[in-house]
C-alpha cells in the first residue's frame, strides 16, 4: 500500500477547503456603467438554511427589482448571488470581492449571525450598504450597529419577546436552553432569558451544541427533561430545530408536561416538520403568506418559488428590503447611492416602507426596521385546509412593541 | 455511595444514546474500512451514499407506497448498484494513479449526488415515519423512555457488523478478499476474477452506507446534508481505528459514540471537537491507529 497516512490527512484537508474556492462567484467587472446598480444576494446555498433564505430570497430580490419600475427610468440592475456556506471567513472574502473587484453596491440577505456581523464590518469599511434579512442576532442593531446596516426582517429581541413571552404568560417559569453555539444562538438565549426574567420566570440550565455538524439532539433533549423545567427554549434554527422537534417526539420528551419554544421556527421548517408533530408550537414571525390579502397577493405574484416551497419571512424580507432601496435610489438618483453607502442608508431611514408582505413601516435610526410581529400556533392536521395552511393567528404585536426600544439598545449612533 | 449510584442512574441513558450514535460511525466506518482495504480508494463519496440510501427510502415509500422493511433490503440494493455503477465507469479507471485522485473523484461524486438532490428536494429535508410496530419495543428505564426504533437500530446495526466482520474473516469468499487485498496479481494467477471482486466489494462497502441511511431515516430528518454531518467524524473514526482494519473500525465507531455521548453530558460545547482532539493523540502515539499494522 503507498498510500500513507499523512497523505490522506493531507488529501481529506485539502478536499474540505475545496468548495470555498470553488464557491466564489467571478463576474467581469469591466463592464462597469455608472448607471447600473449592482444588488449581491450573499447566503447559504447549500446547508441548513437553503430552504429560508438561498435561491427563494434571490428570486424575490429580482421581483423587487421588476416591481420598482427602475428600469423604465434608464437604470439598470443587476443582481449576482452566491454562497457563503455558513462560514464567516467564506462570507468575508465573498464580501470583499465583491465590494472591491465586482462593484456591488448592496448585500442583501446573509443569514446566519456570525457571517452578518462580519459582513456588516465590511461593508461599513467601505462604505457600501448591507440591507440584512436572514440573520437574527440583534447586535446588528446594538453594540454592532453600522450606519451602513439595515437589519430588516426580524432580530433575537423580536422572537424573545414574543414566543418567550408568551410562553410564560401561558404559566411556563422555568426555563431551559438547547442553544445553537454560535452568534445567533447565544443572542437568542440572552435576549429571551431577558423577558423570561422580566415576567418572573427562571433559566434552570442550558447546553450549547456545536454548530453546524450537531444532528442528534437526543442527549441534550434529555438533560433538559432532567432539569425539570417548564419549557425547553430552543436557541437554534433551520435543521437543527427541525432535527431537535423531531426527536423531542420520538423520545416524547413533552409527556410530562414539558412544552417546547421553537424560537426560530420558519415556514418551511413546519412544512418539512409535518403537522403531526409540529402541532400546537407557538412561533413568531413578521411575515406570513397567508396573513391577509396583500401577502396572498404577494405571494402569487412571487409565482413558483425555487424547491416549490412558500416564501418564508427571509425572502420576503430580502423583496421588500430591495424595493425600498430602489425607491431611495429612484430619488437621489444612481450617482449619489453608488457614491456612499452611508447616504443610501440615511435616505432610507428618511422615507416610510410600504410593501405588501410588510404593510407600512419605518426604519430607525439604528438601523431597525419596524413592522408589526406576529404570534402564531401551528394548526392541528384536521384544522389545515390544505397544502401550506400551517398557521393561526393567536396575536399581534404592534409595530412600536414588537423590536427594543430605542433607548435601550446599545447602539454608539443613537447615543451621539 | 449512593451519591455515585444516582450518577451511574443519571449517565446511563447517556450511554445508552452514545452508544447508538457509535452504531452509526460503527456502519459507516465499517464500509469505508471494506472499501479502502479492498481497492486502496478513500471513498469520500461514502456520507452521500448514506444520504442517498434515507433518500430512496424516502422515494419508495412516497412515490410507491413501499414500507420500512422492503426498503431495508431494496435501497441497499438500489444504491449498491448505482456504486457498482460508479466503480465500472470511473473508479476502476484510477487504480494505477495517485490515490488522491480516486479521493477527489468520489468527492466530486458527493458534491454532485449531494447538489442533485438539494436541488430537487431543498435543504429542510423531508419526514419519514418511523413504522409503528416499533412501540413494542419502547423501554421505560424510570424518567428516561427509550424508543423502541432505537433499540432496533443498535440491534439490526450490530447484527450487520458482526455478520459483515464473519464473512471477512471466517469465509472462503472473505479468504479471497484478504489475500486480493495483500496480493492481487498473485490471487489472479490462481484463477480468481480480482477486477469483479474489487467491483463488488465496492458495492457492498456502499450497500452497507445505504443500509445505514434507511436505518437513519426515521430519526433525522432526510436531508442532502445528513450524510455530510456525518462523513467527517467517520473519517476520523476510520483513522483512529486503523485505515482498513474492519474489526478496529466496528470497534472504535462504538467507543467514539460513547465518548461523544457522555462528552454531551460534560462539556456540551466539544461534542465535535473531542473525536478529533482523540485522533490527534491516536495519530501521535500508536501512528498506524489503534487496531492497524504499521
Amino acid at each position: 500500500m503507498s498510500l500513507d497516512r499523512r497523505s490522506v490527512i493531507k488529501g481529506a484537508l485539502g478536499a474540505a477547503t475545496l468548495p470555498a474556492l470553488g464557491g466564489l462567484p467571478y463576474r467581469s467587472a469591466r463592464a462597469q456603467a455608472a448607471n447600473t446598480i449592482r444588488i449581491g444576494v450573499l447566503n447559504d446555498q447549500s446547508g441548513l438554511y437553503r430552504d429560508i433564505s438561498g435561491p427563494g430570497s434571490t428570486h424575490a430580490v429580482q421581483m423587487a427589482v421588476r416591481e420598482s419600475g427602475i428600469t423604465q427610468r434608464g437604470i439598470n440592475v443587476e443582481v449576482v448571488q452566491a454562497d457563503h456556506q455558513n462560514r464567516p471567513d467564506v462570507g468575508s472574502t465573498v464580501a470583499r470581492q465583491w465590494y472591491d473587484q465586482n462593484g456591488i453596491d448592496v448585500i442583501v440577505d446573509v443569514p446566519t449571525s456570525s457571517v452578518a456581523l462580519a459582513v456588516s464590518t465590511i461593508t461599513r469599511e467601505k462604505n457600501k450598504l448591507f440591507i440584512n434579512s436572514g440573520a437574527a442576532t440583534s447586535d446588528l442593531t446594538g453594540p454592532a450597529c453600522s450606519p451602513n446596516t439595515i437589519h430588516w426582517t426580524y432580530d433575537t429581541y423580536m422572537l424573545g419577546k414574543g414566543t418567550g413571552g408568551a410562553m410564560v404568560a401561558a404559566g411556563g417559569r422555568t426555563w431551559f436552553f438547547i442553544t445553537a453555539d454560535y452568534a445567533f444562538g447565544h443572542a437568542l438565549e440572552r435576549d429571551t432569558t431577558a423577558f423570561v426574567n422580566a415576567a418572573g420566570g427562571r433559566v434552570l440550565g442550558g447546553v450549547r451544541t456545536p454548530f453546524p455538524g450537531t444532528t442528534d439532539f437526543s442527549s441534550f433533549l434529555q438533560q433538559a427533561q432532567r432539569s425539570r423545567a417548564n419549557v425547553i427554549g430552543l436557541a437554534n434554527a433551520g435543521g437543527d430545530t427541525i432535527n431537535s422537534i423531531k426527536q423531542a417526539a420520538e423520545f416524547r420528551i413533552t409527556r410530562g408536561g414539558t412544552k417546547l419554544a421553537g424560537l426560530l421556527v420558519f415556514v418551511t421548517d413546519v412544512h418539512s416538520l409535518g403537522l403531526e408533530v409540529a402541532q400546537g408550537l407557538v412561533v413568531t414571525e413578521s411575515f406570513y403568506w397567508d396573513l391577509n390579502d396583500r401577502t396572498r397577493a404577494f405571494t402569487q405574484r412571487l409565482g413558483q418559488m425555487p424547491g416549490n416551497l412558500r416564501p418564508s419571512m427571509v425572502q420576503a424580507g430580502c423583496y421588500s428590503g430591495v424595493l425600498h432601496y430602489l425607491k431611495a435610489v429612484a430619488e437621489m438618483g444612481v450617482a449619489a447611492a453608488k457614491a456612499s453607502g452611508a447616504e443610501a442608508a440615511t435616505r432610507m431611514k428618511a422615507m416610510p416602507t410600504s410593501d405588501d408582505a410588510f404593510g407600512e413601516g419605518t426604519i430607525r435610526a439604528d438601523g431597525r426596521k419596524i413592522h408589526p410581529a406576529y404570534l402564531f400556533e401551528v394548526k392541528t392536521p384536521a384544522e389545515s385546509r390544505g397544502a401550506w395552511d400551517y398557521y393561526k393567528l393567536i396575536s399581534t404585536i404592534p409595530a412600536n412593541e414588537a423590536f427594543r426600544p430605542l433607548t435601550e439598545a446599545a447602539c454608539p449612533l443613537v447615543r451621539s | 455511595m449512593e451519591d455515585l449510584l444516582f450518577e451511574i442512574q443519571l449517565a446511563l441513558p447517556q450511554v445508552i444514546l452514545g452508544v447508538i450514535n457509535g452504531a452509526f460511525y460503527a456502519l459507516l466506518s465499517l464500509g469505508l474500512a471494506v472499501i479502502f482495504g479492498m481497492l486502496n480508494v478513500i471513498n469520500f463519496a461514502h456520507g452521500a451514499q448514506f444520504t442517498l440510501g434515507a433518500f430512496v427510502a424516502w422515494m419508495l415509500l412516497s412515490w410507491l407506497g413501499i414500507g420500512y422493511w422492503p426498503a431495508l433490503i431494496l435501497a441497499p440494493l438500489i444504491v449498491g448498484a448505482i456504486g457498482v455503477a460508479m466503480e465500472r465507469a470511473m473508479i476502476s479507471r484510477l487504480y494505477r494513479i495517485d490515490h488522491l485522485y480516486g479521493l477527489l473523484l468520489t468527492f466530486g461524486c458527493a458534491l454532485v449526488i449531494e447538489g442533485v438532490l438539494r436541488n430537487n428536494f431543498g435543504s429542510s429535508g423531508q419526514r419519514y415515519a418511523p413504522p409503528r410496530e416499533f412501540g413494542a419495543l419502547d423501554l421505560e428505564l424510570g424518567d428516561f423512555f427509550l424508543p423502541g426504533y432505537r433499540v432496533w437500530v443498535l440491534i439490526a446495526a450490530t447484527t450487520v457488523c458482526l455478520a459483515t466482520w464473519l464473512v471477512i474473516e471466517k469465509t472462503k469468499v472473505g479468504s479471497y478478499l484478504r489475500a486480493a487485498t495483500e496480493r492481487p496479481q498473485l490471487v489472479q494467477a490462481f484463477g480468481i476474477n480480482v477486477p469483479l471482486m474489487m467491483t463488488l466489494t465496492y458495492g457492498a462497502g456502499v450497500a452497507l452506507a445505504a443500509f445505514a441511511g434507511v436505518l437513519a431515516a426515521p430519526i433525522y430528518s432526510v436531508s442532502p446534508a445528513m450524510g455530510a454531518n456525518f462523513i467527517i467524524t467517520v473519517f476520523a473514526v476510520v483513522v483512529i481505528g486503523g485505515m482498513g482494519s474492519i474489526a478496529g473500525s466496528i470497534v472504535t465507531g462504538f467507543m467514539l459514540g460513547l465518548i461523544q455521548g457522555i462528552t454531551e453530558v460534560f462539556w456540551p460545547e466539544a461534542s465535535q471537537t473531542v473525536v478529533f482532539v482523540i485522533m490527534a493523540i491516536v495519530l501521535l502515539t500508536r501512528p498506524a491507529g489503534l487496531f492497524g499494522r504499521a
